[in-house]
């Protein structure tokens, strides 16, 4: 079950993130990180992470991914986009990412044996609940980045919502 | 033959899934005829009365009609949005009704008969799926290549971005006083004295029904914040250019979001299936209380789609910005001063 | 019926959705496309975290959860960031009218 989960949806994540490269319409692309990110959130499921898939999807795929959506809409984002010039990107963009990976999973793949393995279980009877535990540790031990967190989303409206005015012409 | 727990669960389930599809979706046909009755009787008319005995088969006609009506496909419409919209809109519409539980807990061979899908997240999940349903719209006015309805879609998108937000803070006083985001679990902390525990009285949560039920009217793109799809202002909004089958599953959406929010409104304030006059009226073995449980829900179900409708005949439309600005300046704040209030007599409470 | 699947495979994935990202990243000539492939990559650093805390709550029952909460600073450092890019990205558009990141080289000619 945890295989079939996994593959399926991993299967998912990796064709929707190569739609996001091959597309040339941005709006494709942005529809193809949508399906990415909900695959993602499957996945954060079946890890045991019930908070976050739920997060993942009302905050990253439900809110800045409409918000992307949105500018692409409005700004009527650029119909196909050109290659100008930019042969030396491929030249240096897919070795550059070829060399990514092999490290990574080069890393990865000489430790896998010290990761160990997930399977799908309930949870053992008297165990907190996902969010119990997350909230054991966000309010206590992490209460002071969770209140920065919070200025830093203030901040961030503030500079949106300046830098996206419309200039009023005298 | 004996079949092992897991077999028995997904055939359980799978029976549990087309039993509710099947009645959600003759829930939604229905719907748009009790609307259409309603609002001729309170502008002293009839409605639909001609079909069938007091207009019954009304729905199966208008179903009829727009099956065979021609669909037809403007020329320079980006054909795989405009396939997808629709889609998105109806699935994420029907989805929510898989965590709603419909009436008591009653095992059968280990399997909660009344509710799909048990989450320990319940309650995200709905929210989760209306941040999805956003996209139907979205989409729906980009693919049309058509500048009204890609200026319908956009208000509605942001209309409904902005109210959930309030949506979502006003449910956060029910998660307070029920110490658990699954839905099961809210519910049950509800069901001890009749009416009296529920979490508008007992809970004092009556200021978050009210923002909770604008936001959703607001969600839900219904009087009277329906400015997007006001048949005066945008030509139809961001469904102008759909005919037939995919007209049919945003019409069919919009209803099924009216009986998911509902369902909500009912499972966080008015106790989901429990009756108001608590264990007062206990009698009968399981089956008995389970019918008793599905009759309480189903009669709350429908008073709150009485008041949907009756909203919508008599208050008139909000203008846009009159609109954003309720949703943010006013909704938003007051959503997060009950949130303050109801940790504070929380804690209060717990000190004594 | 309950397979086990090793948490490696879960760390490769978030390699190759991360390389997937670079590779974007270093190829697109739209700057909002761009700005999607560093979502992705954000995406794929927030699997490896949350694998990993699925690896260290069997030791650590409930610090082991620190993971996840990292992966939730990271989604809201992340929105933050789209917020404010989009909005420069719309103030771009306004004076340059183009998307190209070709042709928004200030320092050009």
């Amino acid at each position: 079950m945890q295989l079939a989960l996994f593959i399926i949806f991993a299967a998912l994540a990796i064709a929707g993130a190569l739609n996001l490269l091959l597309q040339k319409h941005p709006i494709n692309s942005a529809l193809s990180l949508v399906v990415v990110m909900l695959s993602l959130a499957v996945l954060y499921w079946s890890l045991g992470a019930e908070f976050l898939a739920a997060a993942q999807v009302i905050v990253y795929s439900g809110a800045i991914m409409v918000l992307f959506v949105f500018v692409i809409m409005l700004l009527n984002a650029g119909e196909e986009e050109h290659t100008t010039g930019s042969r030396a990107a491929y030249f240096a963009g897919i070795p550059g990412a070829l060399a990514v990976f092999c490290l990574l999973s080069f890393v990865f793949l000489r430790e896998s044996k010290a990761f160990g393995s997930v399977q799908l279980s309930t949870a053992p009877v008297g165990a907190m609940s996902n969010i119990a535990e997350i909230s054991q540790v966000l309010f206590t031990k992490l209460l002071l980045p969770f209140e920065v967190t919070s200025i830093l989303i203030l901040v961030a409206i503030l500079g949106a919502v300046v830098l996206a005015r419309k200039e009023e012409r005298e | 033959m004996h079949l092992t727990d897991f077999q028995i669960f997904l055939l359980l389930s799978l029976v549990k899934v087309a039993v509710v599809l099947v009645i959600t979706l003759t829930a939604v046909a229905y719907t748009v005829l009790l609307e259409r009755k309603v609002i001729g009787r309170m502008q002293n008319r009839w409605g639909p009365s001609r079909t069938g005995p007091f207009g019954l088969l009304q729905p199966l006609a208008d179903g009829i009609k727009l099956f065979l009506k021609e669909d037809l496909t403007p020329l320079l419409v980006e054909r795989p949005l405009f396939l997808i919209a629709p889609i998105i809109a109806l699935t994420c519409a029907l989805v929510s009704v898989a965590v709603v539980p419909f009436g008591a807990v009653t095992l059968f061979h280990g399997v909660d008969l009344f509710e799909v899908a048990n989450v320990n997240v319940g309650l995200l999940v709905i929210l989760g799926i209306t941040s999805i349903g956003v996209y139907g719209i979205a989409l729906s006015g980009w693919s049309s290549n058509n500048k009204f309805a890609l200026l319908g879609s956009l208000r509605a998108t942001s209309q409904m971005i902005s109210y959930e937000l309030a949506l979502g803070l006003s449910l956060v006083g029910v998660v307070l006083r029920a110490g658990s985001l699954n839905l099961r679990t809210i519910v049950d902390s509800q069901s001890a004295h009749g009416a009296l525990s529920w979490n508008i009285f007992g809970g004092l949560q009556i200021v978050a029904f009210f923002i909770y039920l604008m936001s959703a009217y607001a969600e839900t793109n219904r009087s009277p914040f329906d400015l997007p799809e006001a048949e005066s202002e945008l030509v139809a909004g961001y469904h102008t250019e759909y005919s037939s089958m995919k007209f049919a599953m945003f019409f069919m959406a919009e209803y099924a979001n009216m009986i998911t929010v509902s369902c909500v409104a009912t499972l966080m304030f008015f106790g989901g299936a429990s009756s108001p006059f608590g264990h007062l009226t206990d009698f009968g073995g399981p089956i008995a209380m389970g019918l008793q449980s599905i009759f309480w829900f189903v009669f709350k179900i429908f008073a709150f789609l009485f008041l949907y409708i009756w909203v919508r005949s008599t208050l008139p439309r909000f203008r846009y910005d009159q609109l954003m600005a309720f949703g943010w300046k006013f909704l938003m704040p007051v959503a997060i001063v009950n949130i303050i209030l109801t940790s504070l007599a929380m804690a209060l409470h717990a000190k004594v | 019926m309950n397979s086990e699947v090793p948490i490696a495979a879960y760390l490769i994935l978030g390699a190759i959705l991360f390389s997937i990202g670079v590779g974007a990243f270093l190829i697109k000539r739209n700057i909002i496309s761009i700005f999607m492939s560093i979502e992705l990559m954000l995406n794929a650093v927030n699997l490896t975290f949350v694998a990993f805390a699925h690896h260290w709550h069997a030791v650590y029952p409930v610090a082991g959860a620190s993971g996840q909460i990292f992966v939730f600073f990271v989604m809201v450092v992340a929105a933050a960031e789209a917020a404010v890019g989009l909005a420069i990205i719309i103030a771009i558009f306004r004076t340059r009218k183009t998307l190209n990141v070709d042709q928004i080289n200030l320092m050009h000619n």
